[in-house]
């Protein structure tokens, strides 16, 4: 026993020392990224909470007051329809991102030409700006020579205005949405299938396994993590929408069309009450914390099952 | 005990393949093979990397189409079936297990799939999990169990469909040496057990030689020889299979035709030295170049004065139970000898050497072996 306490002391000091020396090296490999991620993520964080307890301008001083604007946002009915109307778009579009992304990457997930042609086309709409994928879109909905219009025209329908009618407005956004964005989800899917080995398909076609079932039974199961990432990654980006909505309809009519960021703009940039839109940024930011959080721990509970 | 004296490519056709041939593109991967695989027959389909082995495996399991020729099973052709209704069931290298199954659910998938009732399911499970001692696996995920373990699940997914053919693709490189041979043992036992047609397509001449009861060669995309594990070693049809199966590999001298006689053939090496071989003078081509095939235990080392030539030792290896002897001749000729445990010769001493004259073979120019009598 003796023995053995004088001979692991040393080494237990020796064991210890040397993890203590790794750890400092270890911290010297990450500190260029945490002084990135403290400066430009955490600071801003805690500023941006701090900012939304004061009653500031954008270019003068500011006065603490609590959780008064709080208070204001949930009895502000423009503030509660940009929440609905967040909510609502982030429903449109991403289910169908998901499911249109899945779908084109099980379609194209061969080695045709016309699925490389077909995959490179189906991506070039994401390296598009916001303000070229507006344009075009602005040509295809707008009442008066649109290419819509001139459809239903020539079929002896009148034009529908799709930007000015409170309830097509959203859903307008959020198709010419699903057409820029659907790159993205559809690239994730297609790395996720190419890494599901082949031979588990061959062993499905020898176990009788039809095409329904080798989806639902090997694939679908193969690439859970990857739809969670994309249903995550969506969400955020959804919830977050801007450029379409200023560019296309400017949150009208009657605010029909108006999303949280382009409340907090307004709000921010052109009333100059920092502090409130600070307290409507903290509020979004929660939101699209809560619903990437559910969907990330109901997967896990799924998973764990 | 291996079941002996079946002739190459006879026994009853539990599986028969006629003029089989497969291209990708301009690349041909399988040339006009036929083949006939006893019911109970287990065939080892052995060959060096790219020879086309696997992809007769995966033709016969209708994982690859064909471009010519007939597969039958049990009588009834199955070229154009799916491969869930050719009756064939495989056991992949990397296993193929799906991976977010459990052990049961990834035995009962192809159950499942053709509808065969619960009770039938579990009742089979149950069998097959005893049999191949998994049964306290039963409800684990793949990633849970260790190689040997996935192995058997494998096998297990493979037995209870009860298929008529068994097909094995390289089923032990993934496992270490002991669990290899142990492996090897298990799968001999479950043939034994089951006596069903097994087919299995490896690169090692050990797996080959200890599991089969015929052996069927391939290289470059053919068939070189169907036969007995004792067969291709002893009565190589082609320089092929006498240098790919041996270790260490048959010596291959270059020689020329001297003296013969109606049945006897002798031939010279480089060094002038004579040895009479098995060929027979009318076997043997009018012309071309002639290549003399000894293995290894075929020569002898003894006395300077008692061999039928001499030799220089180059280098001995010392293996424990054997030893490897180099040796070189006056001619040029370099060569292995294969001795016991007390090998008393060293590097850089002469040697006489003797040759067997029953083990010798005599390959043409087209490397075939011409003192074949069958």
């Amino acid at each position: 026993m003796d023995s053995c306490e004088q001979t692991a002391a040393p080494s237990t000091r020796r064991t210890w020392a040397a993890s203590k020396s790794e750890a400092r090296s270890g911290l010297l490999f990450v500190a260029p990224y945490l002084i990135v991620f403290a400066v430009l993520l955490i600071y801003p964080l805690f500023s941006g909470i701090w900012l939304s307890l004061h009653k500031a301008d954008l270019f003068g001083g500011s006065q603490f007051i609590g959780a008064q604007n709080y208070a204001r946002l949930f009895r502000d009915p423009v503030f509660l329809t940009a929440v609905s109307n967040t909510l609502y778009f982030v429903l449109l579009t991403v289910p169908p991102l998901t499911l249109i992304g899945l779908g084109l990457a099980l379609a194209l997930n061969n080695r045709s030409r016309w699925s490389a042609l077909l995959r490179g086309l189906f991506f070039s709409s994401s390296v598009l700006s916001v303000t070229i994928v507006t344009l075009i879109w602005r040509m295809v909905l707008i009442p008066d020579g649109g290419l819509i219009a001139n459809l239903l025209t020539s079929i002896g329908r009148s034009p529908v205005a799709f930007l000015s009618d409170a309830h097509l407005a959203l859903p307008a956004i959020a198709f010419t949405t699903i057409w820029w964005c659907i790159g993205l989800p559809m690239m994730l899917f297609l790395a996720a299938l190419q890494q599901v080995p082949r031979d588990l398909y061959e062993a499905a076609r020898l176990d009788n396994a039809g095409r329904w079932r080798m989806l639902a039974s090997i694939t679908l199961p193969s690439i859970r993590h990857t739809a969670l990432v994309v249903v995550v990654i969506e969400l955020i980006l959804q919830f977050q929408l801007f450029g379409q909505a200023q560019i296309m309809t400017l949150g009208g009519p009657n605010n029909a069309s108006l999303p949280m960021v382009l409340f907090i703009y307004q709000v921010g940039f052109q009333r100059w009450d920092i502090g409130y839109a600070a307290a409507a940024s903290e509020i979004l930011f929660g939101m699209i914390l809560i619903a990437a959080m559910t969907q990330y721990f109901a997967a896990r509970g799924r998973e764990s099952r | 005990m291996r079941r002996c004296g079946t002739t190459a490519g006879g026994g009853v056709g539990n599986l028969a393949l006629r003029g089989v041939s497969k291209r990708f593109g301009s690349t041909v991967v399988l040339d006009d093979v036929s083949l006939e695989i006893g019911a109970d027959e287990f065939l080892v389909v052995l060959g060096p990397s790219g020879c086309g082995k696997s992809t007769l495996l995966r033709a016969i399991a209708g994982l690859e189409t064909i471009d010519a020729g007939e597969i039958e099973i049990d009588g009834a052709r199955v070229d154009h079936l799916p491969p869930g209704k050719r009756g064939v069931a495989m056991v992949f290298q990397g296993y193929a297990l799906y991976p977010h199954m459990t052990v049961r659910g990834n035995i009962a998938f192809g159950l499942k799939n053709i509808g065969t009732e619960r009770a039938e399911i579990d009742r089979r499970i149950a069998a097959v999990a005893r049999m191949l001692e998994i049964e306290h696996l039963l409800q684990r995920l793949p990633a849970e169990l260790s190689g040997g373990q996935r192995q058997r699940v494998a096998i297990g997914r493979a037995i209870v469909k009860d298929p008529k053919v068994f097909m094995f693709d390289e089923p032990l490189s993934n496992l270490d040496a002991a669990l290899r041979s142990r492996t090897r043992q298990e799968i001999a036992n479950l043939h034994r057990r089951i006596r069903k047609a097994m087919i299995f397509v490896t690169h090692d001449q050990t797996e080959a030689m200890t599991l089969a009861d015929r052996i069927v060669v391939m290289n470059q995309q053919r068939i070189e020889q169907v036969g007995t594990p004792l067969q291709v070693y002893r009565e190589p049809a082609t320089i092929f299979v006498a240098t790919f199966i041996g270790s260490p590999a048959m010596n291959i001298l270059p020689v020329t035709r001297a003296a013969g006689s109606g049945t006897l053939q002798w031939v010279r090496l480089a060094d002038g030295t004579q040895i009479e071989t098995t060929a027979s003078e009318a076997s043997l081509p009018g012309q071309g170049a002639l290549r003399l095939g000894l293995r290894p235990e075929s020569v002898r080392l003894c006395g300077l004065g008692d061999g039928q030539t001499k030799a220089l030792v180059d280098f001995v290896e010392f293996l424990g139970d054997k030893t490897h002897v180099l040796l070189s001749l006056a001619g040029g000729d370099r060569l292995v000898a294969l001795d016991g445990a007390s090998c008393p010769v060293h590097a850089g001493e002469s040697v006489g050497v003797l040759f067997d004259r029953a083990a010798t073979h005599l390959f043409d120019a087209e490397g075939r072996n011409r003192g074949l009598t069958g």
